[in-house]
């Protein structure tokens, strides 16, 4: 008879969960308890290596853990409770998904025996969640638990990162049984994500770079993901080629505003620049980022004469929208490393001085423009001081979604890579406040901003509270415009300037209302107040409500209207009633 | 054209369908199947067949076939997609590998008497069905073939007292030495 009292690796499932986080080197879990999950948070309470942050609604523990990963590169763990715990779950899951987010989600489940029964908080966590994970486990055996836990990880953090969940019964948690270290035999032999991209195909990039005259580099959130190496590998190639580079919204940081040969964003928001260089390019390179249809505009009409090279980890993501000439499967910065390398040993520097030329010509049309005004605030004005006054600071910036979002992106200069957080795919409004929460916790004395709008922060500004508690000086920076902004502009360029709900009535006193959560509230009224206001937020070392009240009315632009292509940009100075209902010409019908 | 305003680009491609069977080897868990349908209804693509069974339990491998329809773009889309899914070993597009045999198993019930009944059994024969089931009244056929072939069976026995028809779904396989 063996006695197994005494074997260290034996242990509830509970205690198994807490110990496979500290040997996956967790420091940090956001969750909300539940009767489904309280033997873990027992163990919780009895170990100092793991802190928990309780959040106030399992939506803001997902999001917070986003703001974590992203920040960081290291996955977010989310731990909550069966049925509306899990239910509760589903958004940020899908954000993460979208965008690429190493998530570890560990639910608790209903007991074994009674899993199909429509118990209390019972509901199918593995049937819901099921497209909105990477993938994700239901352990019916304590002795299946640290096997799929380290799978878990694995398949959160390698190939393309996104959100796993792992569902754990009760009577799991509560069985004891055997515990291993992560080993390689936990992941399944099917999953083999492809990392080295393929010589000949590289040879072949290398080529089409070197003959281009017309080049543009079109990066995006892989490149983010793929690690700081591989933003300092796009630098390298960008001084090497000497070629353009715009990137999306996901991707921003990955090379710095400053650069010279930086274009600004590209897509439906993104400069004139950006997108004619991509409109009139012969070769393009893009790295980690996916075709979305916020970025090619018209797909027919989508950089009609280039040949196209695409870097991407996800064989999925090749051809999907856009038909490429040399797709390369694999890690941004696996092949960026092999691509920069075969191009300084066989390529030179292409001369495409006349590119540049045409490139200075599109700049010159300065598509960021804004009218200047005194009497009232405007929001682009507004993230313009932002930026100026934090930007020689340890800042990190989280955005909810709208037109503030696209502002930020806009006028807010990235210098560096995991420093900006914002719901790109999934468009999740209410993101931006309990992301910061997350930045926050991994970087406790950093500068961290939310960038708002009136109507998101309302989704989830209960995270408040989140902060006052565990000592987060979180920035949130509302423009409050007292619309749901984008909503409106929408309305307004496609629906007949028809503003159905789009007007945020009842907006709450925001500087009361930090000071009912223990924040601290501040209010900005006219540009005048600004720079001293933002100068004061920065300076309080506690979370922060910023009511910024900006013109109600200003717009978004540039914009590509719908169904249009890169070349047929709507600029700032264009955006009169007329033009703007010709430009949408699908919506003038309805105008 | 007047199109309606949307964020959205709402013109569609319109490229020819094609017609693909795929060959899915997948570790036996559950809810892979769950995982592969869902698939195909959450990204809208056809399933025209489906089969699915175990073929080697010691490494709790299954295997899928498919048959679906979509443009060559959609087509590729659905095998990369297939191809990243965590219990997903390999996926084999059997219509591309251009010598694939096909095969598909069903059971026709026949209700009938006299000339009718005559008819049905020398198309069966015709066919190389087999009866597996026979009253006075009815038979039951077996029949094994390409999709089309069955098609035709059960066209044929249309007329002549067709009750219900069972079928399996496509298995393919290819040809020569090599497994997939």
């Amino acid at each position: 008879m063996t006695d197994k009292s005494h074997d260290p690796n034996q242990m509830t499932g509970a205690a198994m969960i807490v110990r496979a986080l500290i040997d996956h080197g967790v420091q940090h879990v956001f969750g909300y308890p539940g009767g489904a999950v309280l033997p873990i948070y027992d163990e919780i309470f009895q170990q100092s290596e793991v802190e928990h942050i309780l959040v106030r609604h399992e939506q803001g523990a997902g999001h917070a853990a986003e703001g974590y990963a992203r920040s960081t590169g290291k996955p977010g763990v989310v731990l909550v409770t069966s049925g509306p715990g899990a239910t509760n779950m589903v958004t940020p899951l899908t954000d993460a998904l979208m965008d690429s987010i190493p998530l570890v989600c560990i639910t608790g489940q209903v007991p074994t025996h009674l899993i199909g029964n429509d118990a209390f908080q019972e509901c199918d966590t593995i049937g819901i969640t099921r497209p909105s994970t990477k993938h994700n486990w239901l352990v019916r055996d304590v002795n299946d638990l640290a096997k799929v836990l380290h799978e878990a990880f694995y398949v959160a953090t390698t190939g393309r990162p996104g959100p796993v969940l792992v569902d754990v019964p009760k009577d799991v948690q509560f069985a004891t049984g055997t515990y291993h270290p992560p080993r390689k035999s936990d992941v399944h032999i099917s999953y083999t994500p492809r990392v080295k991209g393929d010589a000949t195909q590289i040879r072949k990039a290398v080529a089409m770079l070197a003959s281009a005259k017309r080049p543009v580099i079109y990066s995006g959130g892989g490149v983010i993901n793929a690690g700081p190496e591989a933003s300092k590998l796009l630098r390298q190639l960008v001084e090497v080629t000497g070629f353009p580079i715009t990137s999306t919204l996901m991707g921003l940081g990955a090379y710095p505003a400053s650069g010279p040969n930086w274009l600004g964003m590209l897509g439906m928001h993104g400069t004139y620049e950006a997108n004619m260089t991509m409109h009139d390019c012969d070769v393009m390179l893009c790295v980690g980022a996916r075709f979305d249809d916020r970025i090619t505009g018209r797909v027919d009409a989508f950089s009609p004469g280039s040949k196209k090279i695409h870097i991407d980890i996800d064989p999925s993501s090749i051809n999907k929208n856009i038909r490429v000439d040399v797709p390369i499967i694999g890690d941004a910065a696996n092949v960026l490393g092999d691509l920069l390398q075969v191009f300084k040993a066989e390529a030179k520097k292409p001369d495409i001085k006349a590119w540049w030329q045409q490139i200075a010509q599109w700049r010159a049309r300065n598509s960021l423009s804004y009218k200047k005004n005194n009497d009232v605030i405007l929001p682009q004005y507004a993230i313009q001081r932002l930026f100026e006054l934090t930007r020689r600071k340890d800042t990190y910036i989280t955005t909810e979604v709208g037109q503030h979002q696209m502002w930020a992106a806009q006028f807010f200069g990235f210098e560096e890579p995991h420093r900006w957080m914002t719901s790109g795919g999934l468009g999740t409004m209410g993101y931006g406040l309990p992301a910061a929460v997350g930045v926050q916790v991994a970087h406790r004395d950093s500068l961290v901003i939310d960038i708002a709008g009136d109507a998101s922060v309302q989704m989830t500004i209960q995270e408040m509270s989140t902060a006052v508690q565990h000592e987060l000086p979180i920035k949130i920076f509302i423009l409050n415009n007292q619309y749901m902004g984008m909503v409106r502009q929408w309305q307004q360029l496609l629906h007949g300037n028809r503003l159905s709900h789009s007007y945020s009535e009842a907006l709450p006193d925001f500087v009361k209302l930090a000071e009912a959560y223990g924040g601290v509230g501040l209010r900005a009224m006219k540009p005048s107040d600004l720079d001293g206001a933002i100068k004061e937020m920065i300076s309080i070392k506690r979370p922060v409500l910023f009511d910024c009240r900006v013109a109600a009315l200003e717009n978004c632009f540039p914009m590509i209207p719908s169904g249009k292509a890169h070349n047929e940009m709507l600029l700032p100075e264009e955006a009169t009633s007329e033009a703007t209902a010709t430009a949408f010409a699908g919506g003038k019908a309805l105008v | 054209m007047n199109q309606p305003a949307s964020a959205y680009f709402l013109e569609e491609r319109h490229d020819p369908n094609e017609t693909h069977t795929l060959s899915v080897l997948v570790q036996n868990e559950p809810g892979v199947l769950a995982r592969v349908i869902g698939l195909f209804s959450g990204r809208g693509y056809n399933i025209e067949s489906l089969t699915v069974s175990e073929t080697e339990s010691q490494k709790h491998l299954s295997r899928i076939t498919i048959v679906t329809t979509g443009t060559p773009m959609v087509i590729q889309q659905i095998k990369h997609q297939l191809d990243r899914m965590i219990p997903v070993y390999r996926v084999v597009d059997m219509t591309l590998t251009g010598n694939a045999i096909e095969r598909e198993l069903a059971m026709v019930k026949v209700r009938g008497t006299g000339d009718h009944r005559v008819e049905a059994l020398r198309l069966a024969d015709a066919f190389r069905a087999r009866v597996i089931d026979a009253t006075t009244e009815s038979f039951v056929f077996e029949i094994t073939g390409n999709t089309s072939k069955i098609n035709q069976f059960i066209d044929l026995m249309r007329p002549l007292g067709l009750v219900e028809v069972s079928r399996t779904g496509v298995a393919a396989i290819t040809r020569g030495p090599e497994g997939m």
